[in-house]
């Protein structure tokens, strides 16, 4: 690492420039004996025997007009404290369009839909009387296609909503449509360079909407004190965004509303948006004083709470005989569901970033989220990235072989770089974009790639496919962390962070940027796993592979500030300037010190310093730091000009593929992933984000998506007709990296919680396309659909 | 609601309780032993996570009444000390959230008091039964010949490198 850091002398340590004993080295996790013990505790560990019990009553229907509702028999029932539909609250909630109530009131759009919620002594007691709740339904037409819904407008869902509150930066909804967002990106004239093409592909891809399935499936605990105070723990990536959903759901201030979460069981984006949380607090508040537990079954989870988006997308793009890519011109057409949610987000995400990691002068993209009777959706692992991948690699593969030219050697040639211009039109730097040809030069070494992408045996075909991948965040502009780190007696730290333990190891991350800082052993840093929004700091989001830039960022400022506070508390005492007092090992000594007697552990300054004679100099050492994105800016509504996240991690994949084309069956034999992570900071930690990304990519593309009935409910909502990877189905993974930093980032890292998983489905479809000669334009992409695609000639069930 | 007494050997303590019929011996372990190892995550036998061992054999106790596991043997994770497979889950990162982390370490515990020396198409057989959505399994493979080959090695249980736990 070369480049220069953009940060002060005094932060020089934290941006790679001295060699690091704790920062890239695999040092164990922080949670593991809580987690190999059963110790973890998670939201639904928690219970006492006063605790009262909900169950929700969902729409059968996906689309019906609700005539009438009588829930007498159900409040007769024993042990039911309550029983709550959507009368009780007139309030509309969701975020960042309240387009939903609370629970159904006159309307349901989804099977799944919550319209009731009993609360009762025992959760057997609460289930037993959802059942005992009549309601009567008028079916209603439904619509299943985003693209029928997009031409048709027929059934139009959400007839008002002009009146929905939406915030107008994030989501752009067309009344008298089903619409919920529309993105345009407008970069150069593709129209008028069609003409210097001399090779234009089209391509249409589909996929229907899929399941996060983090194994812990949704919780929530609800209580509302007799002041009015609620206490909500609750199994959330986003904690802080809590309290103000509950102002803009129930006028309640945020300040009354505490949110504790304790270590959650996954999330891969499906607990980003507070789906039940408002549902546990109005069952609570039908039964004030009690603590009410909400938790979702499996069921639920896939029927009724936000999943991975679908997709209708086509796409245009043209280049000249030599390669370049000139043009292209992008339709998203996104499953969003019935429910705006966060899935009019993910349409943003794909839509800025549309082209993947290369340099096209031309862009013409309209991301549109429309409604239909599906479940709602929200952040996936990837989010808008996966699906923009499968998109436009598909295109580039069928452009090189249109051009007969070596697919790795294409994407090498227009491979983005520093200068060249996003979507978006946002500029480029060595620190803003990883290394793409590097990536892609690595990959042709792993993947022993030689041109030639399938081999015959037979009835066996060995296939290749890659992709190349790039992603940014769509934070908004004032995405924040804070830390505080605290000295204890022992010489051992503190740290605070609200960030969320989700599997991701970002706290552990956190404790060795501190144990770098402060020269300990990591052992001797402390880090609070759990997060309680009153006590810990706001962090914005534990979401978009961000919480290492923001909450690093934090606690490396926090760690320096304490380490100033001892530093002029062992000046009093050593009699030499702060400027040379070293902090190392657990001790606070001057730098020309001779003497080993005048080494102080850091411990005895935590509380300033006391002579023998009780004489006590400086303060309480307690540092604090904070960090907010910078560089961001907002997508101009009509160009989407504009800057969305501050750096784009990059990079290659690929998978080489055994195909059976007498079965149409297949066995991934290898997976591969060259990511430019920035700088490694664990290795194992890194390499098990990027595996177990590529492993949930391959499942998702393989064999993952809604099967719906004709009316639209999701049919497969278990894991036994859900067919996700299990223990065996899973390749072989080959991991590198690359370390391009980002001069913005602590010691240059970039974030990679995503990116293992985005280029997956697009080199899985690239490979079995090369290996069956079918354009493999669908997910999921079982032998069913290639069985179908040979004999149908791509007409779906 | 009829509720009758029965007694639970878990963890090698007798435990006298009052439950229905119809309570899973997952709900009975989690609400009112308080041995939150096991977890629900399907409710339905799919995915593994609540797996507690009854009588050395790998159970899904979410598709067990509890009233079946009277006069039986029954350990949860909480009753696995220091054990070679928990050492090995910590030494290979064959974890992230956790959450499925207790059914595969019983599920795979299971398999080794059976067997230490079996091939990988018998061990997928084992622990296809349990889902981790987090890791890619390799990390959980190699878990498991590190555990085998500790066991085989008749290894005292702190000699291998690497601790894990910070």
């Amino acid at each position: 690492m070369t480049e220069n850091c953009s940060f002060a002398t005094d932060h020089m340590e934290a941006c790679g420039h001295r060699a690091t004993h704790v920062i890239g080295h695999s040092v164990g996790r922080k949670d593991t004996q809580d987690k190999v013990t059963g110790h973890a505790k998670y939201t639904d560990d928690f219970s006492d025997n006063t605790m009262l019990h909900a169950a929700l009553l969902t729409s059968p229907h996906a689309h019906a007009r609700i005539l009438s509702q009588d829930t007498a028999r159900a409040f007769a029932a024993e042990g039911v404290r309550a029983v709550i539909t959507g009368k009780d609250y007139p309030n509309k909630t969701g975020s960042p369009l309240a387009d939903r109530h609370v629970l159904a009131i006159d309307r349901v759009r989804y099977a799944g839909e919550p319209v009731a919620i009993v609360v009762a002594d025992s959760l057997a007691q609460a289930e037993a009387a959802t059942k005992l709740i009549d309601i009567q339904y008028q079916p209603l037409p439904t619509i299943q296609s985003p693209k029928l819904s997009y031409y048709s407008n027929t059934p139009l869902l959400h007839p008002n909503l002009n009146p929905y509150v939406g915030d107008s930066a994030e989501v752009n909804p067309i009344p008298g449509t089903n619409i919920a967002t529309h993105v345009p990106i407008r970069k150069g004239n593709p129209q008028a360079m069609w003409a210097v093409c001399d090779e234009i592909v089209e391509c249409e891809v589909s996929f229907p909407q899929a399941h996060h399935a983090a194994m812990e499936t949704h919780v929530v605990i609800a209580e509302v004190a007799p002041n009015g105070d609620i206490d909500i723990t609750t199994s959330s990536q986003s904690p802080y965004s809590i309290p103000s959903l509950m102002q803009a759901t129930f006028g309640i201030h945020p300040a009354k509303v505490r949110v504790h979460t304790p270590y959650v069981g996954g999330g891969f984006g499906g607990k980003s948006s507070p789906y039940i949380e408002p549902l546990a607090v109005a069952a609570a508040l039908k039964v004030s004083g009690r603590k009410v537990k909400l938790r979702c079954t499996r069921e639920q989870v896939m029927t009724c709470l936000p999943g991975h988006i679908g997709l209708e997308a086509k796409v245009r793009l043209g280049a000249t005989r030599d390669g370049q890519f000139v043009a292209a011109h992008i339709t998203y057409w996104f499953d969003g569901g019935a429910y705006a949610d966060r899935g009019v987000i993910v349409t943003r995400a794909a839509t800025q970033d549309c082209t993947g990691p290369y340099r096209i002068h031309h862009v013409h993209c309209d991301g549109f989220c429309m409604y239909t009777n599906h479940p709602p959706t929200t952040a996936y692992r990837g989010f808008g990235h996966p699906e923009q991948t499968l998109v436009i690699e598909r295109a580039i593969e069928k452009l090189a072989d249109k051009l007969s030219i070596n697919p790795l050697e294409l994407r090498r040639l227009n491979a983005i770089g520093p200068g060249d211009t996003t979507p978006t039109q946002a500029r480029l730097t060595r620190s803003s974009i990883g290394d793409v040809q590097g990536c892609l030069v690595r990959l042709k070494q792993m993947l022993d790639w030689n041109g030639t992408a399938t081999v015959k045996e037979g009835k066996t075909v060995i296939a290749k496919g890659i992709a190349c991948v790039w992603k940014t965040s769509s934070t908004p502009q004032d995405a924040s962390s804070g830390a505080i780190v605290r000295v204890n007696d022992d010489s051992t730290i503190t740290v605070l962070s609200g960030v969320v333990e989700i599997g991701q190891g970002t706290k552990t991350v956190l404790a060795q940027m501190v144990a770098e800082l402060f020269r300990i052993d990591i052992r001797h840093v402390n880090v609070v796993l759990e997060v309680d929004t009153k006590t810990h700091p706001e962090h914005w989001k534990t979401v978009a592979s961000r919480s290492t830039l923001l909450a690093g960022n934090a606690v490396v400022r926090a760690a320096q500030d304490a380490i100033r506070q001892l530093k002029k508390t062992a000046s009093f005492v050593l009699q030499c300037e702060a400027d040379d007092i070293h902090i190392a090992g657990g001790y606070a000594y001057c730098a020309d010190a001779h003497d080993t007697r005048a080494k102080i552990p850091i411990g005895a300054l935590a509380k300033g310093f006391t002579f023998q004679d009780g004489h006590t100099v400086g303060e309480m050492a307690i540092g604090h730091g904070s960090y907010t994105i910078e560089h961001v800016t907002k997508l101009d509504p009509t160009t989407g000009k504009g800057v969305p996240g501050p750096e784009w991690t990059v990079a290659a994949q690929g998978v080489e593929i055994e195909y059976q084309k007498d079965t149409y069956s297949y066995r991934v034999r290898r997976a591969v992933s060259v990511v430019d992570c920035g700088k490694v900071l664990h290795p194992d930690l890194a390499l098990g984000q990027i595996k177990g990304g590529m492993n949930m990519g391959l499942s998702l593309a393989s064999r993952e998506g809604y099967v719906y009935d004709d009316s639209g409910a999701v049919t497969n909502p278990q894991f036994r007709v859900y067919p996700i990877h299990r223990y065996g189905d899973h390749p072989t993974y080959d991991v590198a990296f690359l370390e391009t930093p980002d001069l913005e980032a602590p010691w240059g890292l970039r974030g990679i919680g995503e990116h293992g998983l985005i280029g997956m489905p697009a080199a899985l479809a690239n490979a079995l396309s090369n290996a069956t000669g079918m354009e493999v334009n669908q997910m999921p992409m079982t032998p069913e659909l290639l069985w179908r695609l040979q004999t149908n000639k791509g007409d779906g069930p | 609601m009829t509720k009758h007494e029965v007694t639970l050997h878990i963890n090698g303590e007798d435990r006298t309780l009052v439950i229905r019929h119809a309570d899973t011996l997952l709900d009975v372990l989690r609400l009112q032993c308080g041995l939150t190892g096991a977890k629900p995550g399907c409710e339905n036998g799919d995915c593994g996570a609540c797996t507690v061992i009854v009588n050395q054999l790998p159970y899904k106790s979410c598709i067990m009444l509890a009233i079946e596991a009277t006069g039986h043997t029954i350990m949860t994770i909480e009753g696995l000390k220091h054990s070679p497979i928990q050492r090995a889950f910590a030494k290979c990162y064959a974890f992230q959230c956790g959450y499925c982390t207790p059914g595969f370490i019983m599920n795979a515990h299971a398999m080794l008091l059976h067997d230490t020396s079996i091939d990988e198409p018998t061990i997928q057989e084992w622990l296809e039964s349990n889902i981790c959505r987090c890791t890619s399994y390799e990390e959980i493979a190699s878990a498991i010949r590190m555990a085998m080959s500790t066991m085989n090695a008749n290894l005292p249980d702190n000699s291998k490198p690497n601790s894990p736990s910070t």
